[in-house]
């Protein structure tokens, strides 16, 4: 089934390395297409390679093999420079543990990639509180990270990854230090940002039910491969 | 990043970890500061000395003589058979000397050994006359008393141990007066010159030597005393005006083998001129054109060159043993910033998740280091000079229990201060390299998933 305008696609994508004496495949001969403005959950048990596919496409990690194509650039094949372009202006990302600095305010920390992208300090104010209404957040902007709940910390790395105004956004286990209402309310968040920003979103996760909720597609990996008719087309769920 | 961003976040983290940061800013600070303070003392050590040889007035004096009377007598000249005959050093001489840049004093010099009487007890004695340059040039900083009031006073200064000899209370003597007895030549008959005749066997000249008396007040007493050069026969140990020995026109050593040599001349001819240059730096090139002159020049400048060379390899050893305090700071940086990856690991995935490049990553522990290096360099440079200071001061006291004159030891002159501000940035950014490397090449999946 052709797609119109893919987002990613990756063509027969393997990462393979070496632990001590054994040979892993984390990601193995793997070949997917997300076309623009899908939000797509990967699931899989632990080990499937879910997350070392996740951070191919992000640029954080060089395949083994295959191309990994986002938005018409082979990521695969770009320097390391370019690499760092790349994650600065095309990804968003967001993680289990929200990884924001503890001693930076929150200001600060949404500021960080507009740092990393040299954007003018003129611009930056702005910016920010654009990204922080975006998450619903607006207020406590000179608190640090911990004086903050989980679901807030996640809505600021959320604002964080959308600073630099990211065309896809990666997601990983975003809601699994969170308890269930606030897990809801992010992805809650994330489907509004998708549906109002047009982004594409790869969420790797093993919440299965949340993902058949707020997912467009699912995507099931297993030893490093797409599980055979792994990819689920779903009504969109309302 | 831009450099302000850089900047800005590299303090940052310095705070972070306030304690360990000052800490290792505090032993690249120890260590300019045992840089600092063992070059200032190297430097002081050197202005001291120099500052001692021209006031000595040995490196700024070139003694210029008749090209075939050069120092010693009886020796060959030096060019057999020159074409034509050496030129005389006279007063058109001296005064072209005068002219030269550079030149403060072109003066002949005045030196004899004679008697003074004091309180009716006879002294023998070196006397020398003291230009009026030598007013200024620092040989006389100190003294007890006044210099001469005017070129051509009856005055004369004592120095201090020729005064013990005359007085227990040495300096009660400055406004007495003592008696100076000299032998004054005096030319022959026929003799038209001063100190410019025939042999005293011929019947053409020669010169008489009468004994006369002359009246000083004693206006200062000196150290030592100053250009204490090339007059032979010892220190003078009383100092008169040049002009008022001049005048005298006393019997010198020299005289007779100007009689023996010089019978041909018909004006006032010097057998020698001492020529003061402004600093000891101009001597080389005075000298030169002294020399294209026609007259034979020496000068210890020689000996000041391998004085310099003795200070540039001093300054290097004190540099040495200094910089190795320096050298275990930097290791304290290496410490730390090593220490700080092993922290902020998963910072620097984030950062690089978030797009920081490489080189972003490396320019932020680089700019650290450097920042810890300025920081420590400008501590160590304060606390260096303190050293230095405290050094002085402990010297001065015990100079002083001793009696002796307080010096200035040590030295930060500016030039100190920006290179071994400079230095410390160098090698702190040196001793950052490393880390910084090792951090950029962290691996950004490894690093994030580290906890």
């Amino acid at each position: 089934m052709p797609i119109a305008d893919p987002a990613i696609q990756l063509d027969h994508v393997s990462r393979h390395y070496t632990m001590g004496e054994t040979h892993v495949r984390a990601v193995d001969d793997l070949s997917l297409t997300v076309p623009g403005g899908e939000f797509l959950a990967l699931l899989g048990s632990s080990g499937s390679g879910k997350s070392t596919l996740l951070n191919l496409i992000a640029g954080l990690d060089r395949p083994t093999s295959g191309a990994i194509i986002a938005h018409g650039q082979n990521i695969a094949s770009l320097s390391s420079l370019d690499l760092a372009r790349y994650r600065r202006n095309t990804i968003g990302m967001i993680f289990q543990s929200f990884n924001l600095l503890p001693r930076m305010t929150l200001e600060e920390n949404i500021e960080l990639p507009l740092r990393l992208a040299e954007v003018e300090r003129s611009e930056r104010a702005p910016r920010v509180r654009e990204a922080l209404e975006r998450v619903r957040l607006t207020h406590r902007l000179g608190h640090r990270p911990t004086e903050l709940s989980g679901g807030e910390q996640q809505r600021v790395a959320i604002a964080r990854a959308l600073v630099n105004r990211p065309k896809i956004l990666l997601a990983d286990e975003p809601t699994g230090n969170l308890d269930s209402n606030t897990g809801e309310a992010i992805l809650s968040l994330l489907r509004d940002l998708q549906s109002g920003l047009g982004m594409t979103i790869v969420m790797v996760t093993h919440e299965r039910p949340l993902a058949e909720r707020f997912a467009d597609r699912l995507a099931i990996m297993g030893d490093g491969k797409l599980l055979s008719a792994a990819v689920v087309e779903k009504g969109v769920a309302q | 990043m831009k450099p302000r961003d850089l900047t800005d976040l590299a303090v940052r983290n310095l705070r972070e970890a306030l304690l360990r940061n000052a800490l290792t800013t505090l032993g690249v600070a120890v260590g300019v500061a045992s840089l600092v303070a063992m070059l200032s003392l190297g430097v002081g050590l050197q202005q001291l000395a120099a500052k001692r040889l021209s006031q000595s007035g040995l490196f700024d004096t070139i003694f210029v003589t008749p090209k075939n009377n050069f120092r010693g007598m009886g020796r060959p000249p030096r060019e057999a058979a020159s074409e034509k005959p050496p030129r005389a050093l006279d007063e058109d001489a001296r005064k072209e000397i005068e002219k030269l840049p550079n030149v403060i004093e072109v003066y002949s010099q005045v030196r004899f050994f004679t008697e003074v009487r004091f309180n009716g007890k006879p002294f023998a004695t070196v006397v020398a006359g003291m230009p009026e340059s030598s007013r200024n040039s620092g040989s006389f900083d100190g003294m007890t008393g006044n210099f001469f009031s005017s070129p051509a006073a009856n005055e004369a200064i004592l120095q201090i141990e020729f005064a013990k000899d005359l007085s227990d209370k040495p300096v009660s003597l400055v406004g007495q007066e003592l008696v100076l007895r000299y032998a004054e030549r005096q030319a022959l008959a026929s003799a038209n010159a001063a100190d410019a005749s025939a042999n005293s066997s011929e019947p053409t000249g020669g010169f008489s030597v009468v004994p006369k008396e002359l009246h000083l007040k004693i206006v200062g007493i000196v150290e030592t005393e100053p250009a204490a050069g090339f007059g032979g026969m010892g220190n003078a140990r009383l100092l008169m005006p040049l002009e008022t020995a001049s005048a005298l026109r006393a019997a010198q050593v020299n005289d007779l083998r100007d009689i023996v040599r010089d019978n041909t001349a018909n004006k006032t001819t010097y057998p020698s001129l001492s020529v003061r240059a402004k600093s000891p730096a101009q001597v080389d090139a005075l000298e030169t054109s002294i020399k294209n002159m026609g007259f034979g020049v020496f000068s210890l400048l020689d000996a000041s060159k391998s004085l310099r060379t003795f200070f540039s390899v001093f300054d290097l050893l004190l540099g040495i043993f200094g910089s190795l305090a320096l050298a275990v700071a930097t290791l304290g940086i290496v410490n730390t910033l090593v220490m700080a990856i092993l922290e902020r690991r998963r910072e620097i995935g984030v950062l690089k998740a978030l797009g920081a490049a490489d080189s972003d990553v490396q320019q932020l522990f680089f700019v650290e280091a450097g920042v810890m290096g300025f920081f420590g360099g400008i501590f160590g440079v304060l606390f260096g000079w303190l050293l230095g200071r405290a050094i002085t001061f402990g010297t001065n006291v015990y100079l002083q229990r001793h009696n002796l004159n307080s010096i200035e030891l040590s030295s930060v002159p500016w030039w100190l201060v920006f290179s071994a501000l400079g230095f410390a940035v160098l090698v702190s950014l040196v001793a950052g390299l490393y880390p910084a490397s090792r951090a950029a090449k962290l691996n950004p999946v490894d690093a994030l998933r580290y906890e």
